[in-house]
């Protein structure tokens, strides 16, 4: 088979080898159940333990504000439905943005059935959420704002800081999905004001199925699963040790590593836009040009739609995805290019090129070498080229 | 998630292009996503000689805008007319559920290069 090129890092990534090694241990040599009494339950209580803290570490929090849950989605439901049932009695209205993920706004959804008055912020052309609005709608009643970090499609960062300082000052619960930025750009919940960050692991080199809700300490929540007291009794079941282990080792490393890792990919995302700017006609790029994640590439290629070039590229051993009603479920083309503005007919040929830690030079030239002629062959045969082309003349 | 015979006519589709001077065109965009399908037909003494087709949209779009050029030539227009989304589709070796829509696509630009074939002579 012909080298794999994988540029979907922003749907997941490999696990590293440094990871394989400390989840292998836990495997063999640390099965037993963290509650336990005996010294064997409690090593795996200590890796857990450590796990925790190097997280915690890593983006300046304590430990005890670590909450391991089955990944992103988890810890964004926990943030939105915990927030919600726990201080219910002040209010019902919480303000998040329209190009979240579906963890966030599908569980605001599910509250609006029950009551709660939601707020979904707009975005400009680049993805950035109005801030004027969100101070404009924050109200007595106003109990959460949930606005993620870095979008998983066009990898706009948003003005997270800024945020935090405006929940600050109302006394707003201040939470944001991380699970785009960490191990990409630098996450600091003092530094920006946050009270609850979603972190999955399987973004950045770890396993799939853990992560954590960072709840800062003396945030008023409440579980969302009930059983046991694991997890200061916000999240009961026996934890996935090995999960947690591989995770706080992946974290560790991604978080570490992640200045130079930045301009590695920066780098290498920048050669690549440039030569595709170069080769392709009628293309344009989403998101910010300069508040963007390092990795992320998302572009918009006229006259073709995107599930056909994805299969295209899949043929050539490249994998990338795409925001085109075409290949979704629900036929509908991604909620986040519709914010933006994107007309529906640019939206179909959408492309998402995310770069990760195993791209290298090599494979930016040959995606520069094999995407245009992909592009020349669908263009070929789209009606709609036709027509622009004849329009030309 | 599309069977082999979706990603040949895919990979190599027949009957792709303009034509000139056809003698039926039919252009139906899919109101589920937004797709355009174009096909043409050349007809002689009832008998569609010849097809061809111009399509921006999904893989199963694409695979079954060619397989309907090729299921079309040589019928007579009441043949070609029988010609349903599930014959298509089925030419195919199916189509995942939720791309049956694409083939419904090809039946009714086949119906409208038929009809506006008709409508010309
Ligand atoms: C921004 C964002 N939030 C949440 C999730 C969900 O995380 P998980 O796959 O760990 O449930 C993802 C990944 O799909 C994501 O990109
Ligand atoms: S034509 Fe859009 S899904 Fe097939």
């Amino acid at each position: 088979m012909k080298k794999l090129i994988y540029l979907d890092n922003n749907a997941t990534t490999p696990v590293r080898p440094e990871v394989v090694e400390v989840m292998d241990f836990c495997h063999t040599e640390c099965f037993g159940n963290p509650s336990t009494v005996y010294s064997f339950g409690r090593n795996a209580k200590r890796v857990m333990d450590e796990s925790r803290e190097k997280i915690a570490r890593m983006i300046d929090a304590s430990k005890d504000e670590i909450v391991f849950t089955s990944g992103g989605t988890e810890a964004d439901n926990l943030a939105v439905f915990g927030i919600a049932k726990a201080n219910k009695d002040k209010g019902k209205h919480i303000i998040t943005s329209k190009i979240e993920h579906h963890a966030v706004i599908n569980s605001c959804k599910a509250l609006e059935k029950d009551g709660f008055e939601i707020t979904y912020l707009d975005v400009d052309k680049y993805g950035i959420v109005n801030l004027e609005q969100l101070e404009r709608t924050i109200k007595k009643e106003t109990i959460l704002i949930s606005i993620m970090h870095a979008n998983n499609e066009i990898g706009t960062i948003e003005p997270i800081a800024e945020i935090g300082k405006i929940a600050k000052k109302h006394k707003i619960y201040f939470h944001s999905d991380t699970v785009q930025s960490i191990g990409k750009i630098n996450v600091d919940v003092k530094e920006m004001n946050l009270d609850m960050i979603s972190i999955s692991s399987h973004k950045l080199y770890g396993p799939k199925g853990i992560g954590c809700l960072y709840v800062k300490k003396g945030t008023r929540i409440k579980p969302i699963l009930y059983g046991g007291e694991q997890e200061h009794h916000l999240r009961a079941g026996t934890e996935n040790v090995p999960g947690i282990a591989g995770f706080g080792r992946a974290m560790e490393l991604a978080v570490t590593e992640t200045d130079k890792e930045n301009k590695r990919l920066t780098r290498l995302r920048d050669m690549l836009q440039e030569g595709l700017a170069k080769r392709i006609m009628h293309i344009i790029f989403n998101g910010h040009p300069t508040e963007r994640l390092p990795g992320t590439l998302n572009c918009a290629i006229q006259f073709i739609e995107g599930e056909s070039l994805i299969l295209k590229l899949d043929d050539l051993g490249i994998c990338a995805s795409t925001g085109s009603a075409c290949s979704s479920a629900s036929l509908e083309p991604s909620h986040v290019l519709m914010a933006i503005g994107l007309p529906h007919e640019i939206a179909h040929g959408s492309l998402r090129l995310s770069l990760g830690r195993d791209t290298t030079d090599e494979d930016i030239d040959y995606v520069l070498d094999v995407l245009p002629k992909a592009v020349e062959e669908l263009r070929a045969f789209s009606p709609l080229y036709k027509e622009f082309l004849k329009k030309g003349k | 998630m599309y069977s082999e015979k979706v990603m040949e006519h895919f990979r190599h589709p027949r009957n792709v292009g303009e034509m000139e001077n056809p003698d039926g065109t039919g252009r139906v965009g899919n109101p589920v996503c937004g797709d355009i399908m174009e096909l043409y037909i050349k007809v002689k003494d009832g008998v569609i000689v010849d097809a061809k087709f111009q399509t921006f949209g999904c893989g199963a779009a694409i695979a079954t805008s060619s397989m309907v050029t090729e299921l079309v030539k040589g019928k007579t227009l009441d043949e070609a007319l029988k010609i349903s989304n599930k014959t298509v589709a089925e030419a195919l070796d199916g189509l995942p559920a939720n791309k049956l829509h694409c083939s419904v696509l090809a039946e009714e630009a086949l119906q409208a290069a038929i009809e506006d074939y008709r409508k010309k002579v």
